[in-house]
């Protein structure tokens, strides 16, 4: 079975987040770019179903000349392929990303490479927008489980499951389906120095959209305010020890 | 934690392999009270040693750096933090593998046990390497990995355990307080420090914490990019961190370092990558480390390549994850060299950056001594913050040399290479008429120098086989025989030098002469219009520089020196002068031009240009004086750097051009020629055996050991004095000789020149050791045209420094014969100075 995996390049946020002077995006300067750990995990589930079903992963991505880098990325880690919808990515809203990427898939079916499955990220890293596997699940007539931490082939059918404090919820879906990826799943894997090299010499397919975009009808980003930091002295010594164990427990740390 | 404390006798400023380096030592001198800062947490507060790779290769071609990094690994050895794996730097050409040869003299001359391996050999060590991608390697024993986190630690808990040191961490300095241009306070978002000694031990951010305090630390942060790529099973299944040498791929400027179970492979080849200090992120906006920046792999791609042609075992491997990638950040130079010392700005206030793992226990130790009375063991002249000019300083200049310098790190520097960027900074005033003699251009200081003159090629001719040709391609590289023909014409004629890089200063008032008096070694109580030429000590009797001074009056000198070194050398003089202000030091450097006329026909071209009396009896040999040259005011110093008659003529910047048009017009009848500093500063002073400062005269170096000493010492007291005396008691311990290469024929039949730095041993290749337990090794070499004859200055054990002893000089890894011609100072041309009292 043949799967795409649709990634965002994002700033790589680790630490305090800055935004632009407009307010309109997340400060990349001083961390670089990457794709969301979700994404991350996405990647890895695509090259593991490709690879037991005997398909081909595709890595495409949504923005500038760029985010070729983050494809260079996923191919270095097992994707075969890789599409740039090439696009000025302020413009694009959740709706317009996902009827391009509806557009690609239903162009690549009619040129005889179908996507059993779609993954994508839960919510992109930087504008947290949680819409477009939902958006293009139903551009494409497709069901589509959200927040998964695993998927896998079972014959006719994908098999997702969906973590969560309660426990796992596990579903099944028909194929053609979408599934976008929470963290946690699996464990992504590094590029190996030939992976690096065969990503280098991957010829990438571009692709300009058709459709003038609407736009995400976004007025400004906001930084939460900084949560205060308080500092609490349990003790000094051996006279701390008491508290720092009810700390403990208290955080679940120990029973 | 500790707080910050409202006073400390020293504040040290950064806790990497720097600080912690230098608060032990302060403490291990003696130094209490002392305070370290850093914005960051420890062990690791996110500096550059924090991701260092931290292996060292001891073998420099510089003296200064070889030293540092052999005390800094006897240091690490001691702290128990250092591994020994062995190092191997590849050649994958024939150019690189003479490099290595090179390597070799390098390191036999700080004594380092190395050995050059064929590509066979280089695999049995390292099995996982391709050999046939390579031509040989270079093996040194002793390189080995260190854990320079720990070491901090350890470094720093000793200063502790005296009872010396008080650490801050996460402690951010947001300013520093000058009053009358002396460090007074630092400022932190922890609160106030008072303090009389500020060191900025801060890496990358060195520059902006010095600009808090209108001082300049001219580095830039720049980027070396790694990668980690593991399991690799080969590695994984040996024991412990590393077990395999270290391999340097010196022709792709890359390395490859085991780290357990991981091959590290660091570049210096991509394209340099300069970092503003300003755009240093802040430890919260970091992902990593303020300095582990985001890895560009575009950057890498074709190092990824290269290392996997070297060892594609290992590196080809599927399973063999890169597992960590980094933009590192590191500090780079524009001369390459560390920046050490108080700087000139502001009093207290010192510098200790641009310093590497290799070299960063070695750098405390000799700044703490600095710190302490003045007197680090190993020699900081090539270090020392003076150094720079103004222009020196500016971002511009640094951006240039160090994108220059960056793929230099590993790359093959000849001894003479020149810098091609930011040049023309400094023009002399007949620059235009060098240009129309068709100049071949040095760099020192900024200050283009002419190094031989196009316009002189047709004394090739004139003087045939006697201009010594080389015919390899490394010795005549930044070489020309003109420089010998131009030799030859001063010797015989007349030679005109643009001598207008020297920096000049005067110390002038009421208090100069006690000024002066108290800085040099010779008298400065002469009579006005006298010339001396000084040493210049420091407490412990080691060179601080060498210069002329003039008396120009009663209450003013005028000191002539070096341009290289002149910065240096006015801070040496401005520190030491009089409290009350009785005397002064005033920098005339861009105020005057020099030019040089000397030669046996030198009188008579002078003599056509004045009227005043120049003969021998009425212009005597070191004495100065104004004369009227034409339309011009010179002042005329009958003194010579090169063994002839004839004078330093100094007169205004602006005057220059003039005086030069002058003595070419009138010279030409005598058959003057213009004559470059290849003259001036190797062949003409090489064969009257004159000693340069940083070369032969560093303040390892004495008086005694360079064959400099005169009948009496001055009874006034001057720096050095009592050191001075005591060492004129004793034998020496080593000796400043002149030697003479009696056959340069190699073994493929080449004749082959040396430049310097080679070791000389003894006539079979056995090695030799001074006094000091050091390897003597060549300081100066060059030719020495009027005597037909390659010459070496060495300082060598006392029992070897006989004249006629018959030694050998090392080249290339292989043993050229060589006699000592001279072991005092006594000069192989004209011996008995006859020229120069004509």
């Amino acid at each position: 079975m043949d799967v795409l995996v649709c990634i965002k390049r994002v700033p790589d946020v680790a630490g305090s987040v800055a935004l632009t002077e407009d307010s309109m995006d997340v400060d990349a300067r001083h961390v670089g770019y990457a794709v969301s750990p979700h994404e991350e995990c996405a990647i890895e589930l695509a090259v593991q179903v490709a690879k037991a079903t005997d398909g081909a992963a595709t890595v495409l991505t949504v923005g500038d000349e760029d985010a070729v880098e983050q494809l260079r990325d996923a191919l270095a880690v097992g994707c075969g392929a890789a599409v740039l919808i090439e696009v000025e990515p302020r413009r694009y809203g959740p709706t317009d990303v996902a009827a391009a990427i509806a557009d690609v898939v239903r162009d690549h079916e009619a040129q005889g490479r179908s996507y059993g499955l779609v993954l994508l990220g839960n919510d992109a890293a930087d504008t947290g927008d949680f819409q477009v596997g939902v958006r293009l699940a139903y551009e494409l007539g497709r069901p589509v489980v959200t927040g998964a931490a695993t998927v896998e082939a079972a014959g006719e059918s994908l098999v997702a499951r969906v973590e969560a404090p309660e426990g796992a919820a596990v579903f099944e879906a028909p194929v053609p389906a979408v599934v976008t990826v929470m963290e946690g799943g699996v464990e992504p894997r590094y590029p190996s120095i030939p992976g690096r090299m065969k990503a280098k010499r991957v010829q990438i397919e571009t692709v300009t959209p058709a459709r003038e975009p609407v736009g995400s009808g976004r007025v400004r980003l906001h930084l939460p305010p900084v949560p205060p930091s308080q500092v609490e002295v349990l003790g000094k010594g051996a006279e701390a020890a008491p508290a720092m164990v009810d700390l403990l427990e208290r955080l679940g740390v120990v029973r | 934690m500790a707080s910050v404390p409202t006073s400390a006798r020293v504040v040290v400023i950064g806790a990497g392999i720097v600080g912690n380096s230098l608060v032990y030592h302060l403490a291990r001198l003696g130094w209490r009270d002392i305070v370290q800062l850093d914005k960051g947490a420890l062990p690791n507060p996110g500096g550059s040693t924090g991701h260092a790779s931290n292996f060292i290769f001891p073998v420099d071609h510089s003296r200064e750096m070889a030293d540092l990094t052999l005390d800094s690994v006897q240091q690490y050895q001691e702290m128990g933090v250092f591994t020994e794996s062995g190092g191997i730097e590849v050649a994958r050409t024939e150019e690189r593998m003479e490099e290595l040869r090179r390597r070799m003299s390098s390191a036999k001359a700080w004594a380092i046990d190395s050995e050059l391996l064929t590509p066979e050999q280089v695999q049995e060590k390292v099995p996982f390497l391709d050999p046939s991608v390579i031509v040989g390697g270079f093996y040194t024993s002793s390189v080995g990995v260190v854990d320079s986190l720990r070491a901090g630690t350890i470094m720093r808990e000793r200063a502790m355990e005296l009872g010396a040191l008080t650490v801050v961490p996460t402690v951010e300095v947001v300013g520093l307080d000058v009053e009358e241009g002396r460090i007074r306070r630092v400022r932190t978002d922890g609160g106030d420090i008072e303090a009389e000694t500020v060191v900025i031990a801060c890496g990358v951010w060195s520059p902006q914490i010095a600009q808090m305090a209108g001082a300049q630390i001219p580095l830039t942060p720049a980027v070396h990019q790694m990668i980690s790529v593991g399991p690799v099973p080969v590695l994984a299944e040996r024991e412990g961190e590393i077990s395999f040498p270290i391999v340097r791929d010196m022709d792709t400027f890359c390395y490859e370092r085991q780290h357990g179970a991981d091959m590290e492979v660091g570049s210096y080849a991509h394209r340099p990558i300069l970092h503003d200090p300003e755009e240093i992120p802040s430890i919260e906006q970091a992902k990593l480390s303020p300095t582990e920046m985001p890895f560009t792999a575009e950057d890498f791609d074709q190092q990824l390549e290269e290392a996997l042609e070297l060892m594609p075992e290992i590196l080809g491997d599927e399973k063999a994850e890169m597992r960590y990638a980094i933009n590192g950040l590191l500090s780079l130079t524009p001369d390459g060299a560390p920046i050490l010392g108080e700087t000139p700005e502001v009093k207290g206030l010192w510098s200790a950056a641009a310093v590497w793992i290799k070299e960063g226990p070695g750098v405390g130790r000799a700044v703490a001594e600095w710190m302490t009375d003045g007197l680090p063991e190993i020699d900081l002249g090539h270090s020392d913050i003076a150094r720079f000019y103004p222009h020196q300083r500016t971002r511009e200049h640094i951006r240039a040399r160090t994108s220059e310098a960056f793929n230099k790190t590993y790359g093959i520097v000849h001894p003479s290479e020149q810098w091609s960027s930011d040049r023309s900074s400094r023009l002399s005033p007949m620059y235009a008429d060098e240009v129309a003699r068709g100049a071949m251009f040095f760099e020192t200081a900024g200050w283009e120098r002419p190094h031989w003159y196009e316009s002189n090629a047709r004394l090739l001719e004139e003087y045939g086989d006697r201009v010594m040709p080389r015919e390899h391609e490394w010795d005549s590289r930044w070489w020309s025989p003109i420089i010998n023909a131009e030799h030859l014409a001063m010797r015989d004629r007349a030679g005109i030098v643009d001598l207008t890089a020297f920096a000049i200063f005067d110390v002038v008032g009421p208090g100069a002469l006690d000024a002066v008096q108290r800085i040099v070694v010779a008298q400065a109580d002469v009579s006005l219009g006298r010339v001396i030429y000084t040493p210049v000590l420091d407490e412990r009797g080691g060179f601080r520089s060498d210069l002329t001074v003039m008396r120009l009056a009663h209450d003013r000198f005028r000191v002539v020196t070096g341009g290289a070194h002149g910065m240096v050398d006015l801070k040496w003089f401005a520190d030491r002068m009089p409290s009350d202000g009785s005397a002064q030091v005033v920098d005339r450097t861009s105020a005057y031009s020099t030019i040089g006329l000397w030669g046996p026909r030198a009188r008579d071209i002078l003599g056509e240009l004045t009227r005043d009396d120049i003969s021998h009896t009425g212009f005597g040999f070191g004495t100065c004086r104004d004369i009227q040259v034409g339309s011009l005011q010179v002042l005329a110093s009958r003194i010579s750097y090169v063994g002839e008659l004839g004078w330093e003529l100094h007169l205004p910047m602006e005057h220059g051009a003039k005086l030069w048009s002058m003595l070419h017009e009138v010279g030409e009848g005598h058959g003057a020629v213009p004559v470059g500093i290849g003259v001036y500063a190797t062949t003409g002073r090489l064969e009257k055996g004159y000693r340069a400062y940083g070369y032969e005269l560093d303040s390892e170096r004495t008086i005694v050991e360079a064959g400099m000493q005169r009948p009496k010492v001055k009874v006034a007291d001057f720096v050095g004095r009592e050191a001075y005396v005591k060492q004129r008691e004793e034998e020496p311990r080593t000796v400043l000789c002149t030697l003479t290469v009696d056959d340069h024929t190699s073994a493929s039949g080449t004749k082959r020149y040396m430049l310097g730095g080679e070791p000389i041993v003894s006539r079979d290749g056995g090695p030799l050791v001074d006094g000091h337990g050091h390897r003597p090794y060549v300081t100066t070499a060059g030719s020495a045209p009027s005597l037909g004859k390659h010459v070496l200055l060495a300082y060598l054990p006392p029992s070897e420094a006989e004249v006629g002893n018959q030694l050998a000089v090392s080249y290339m890894e292989e043993l050229y014969p060589v006699t000592v011609g001279s072991a005092d100072s006594t000069s192989l041309f004209d011996p008995d100075n006859e020229r120069l009292k004509a």
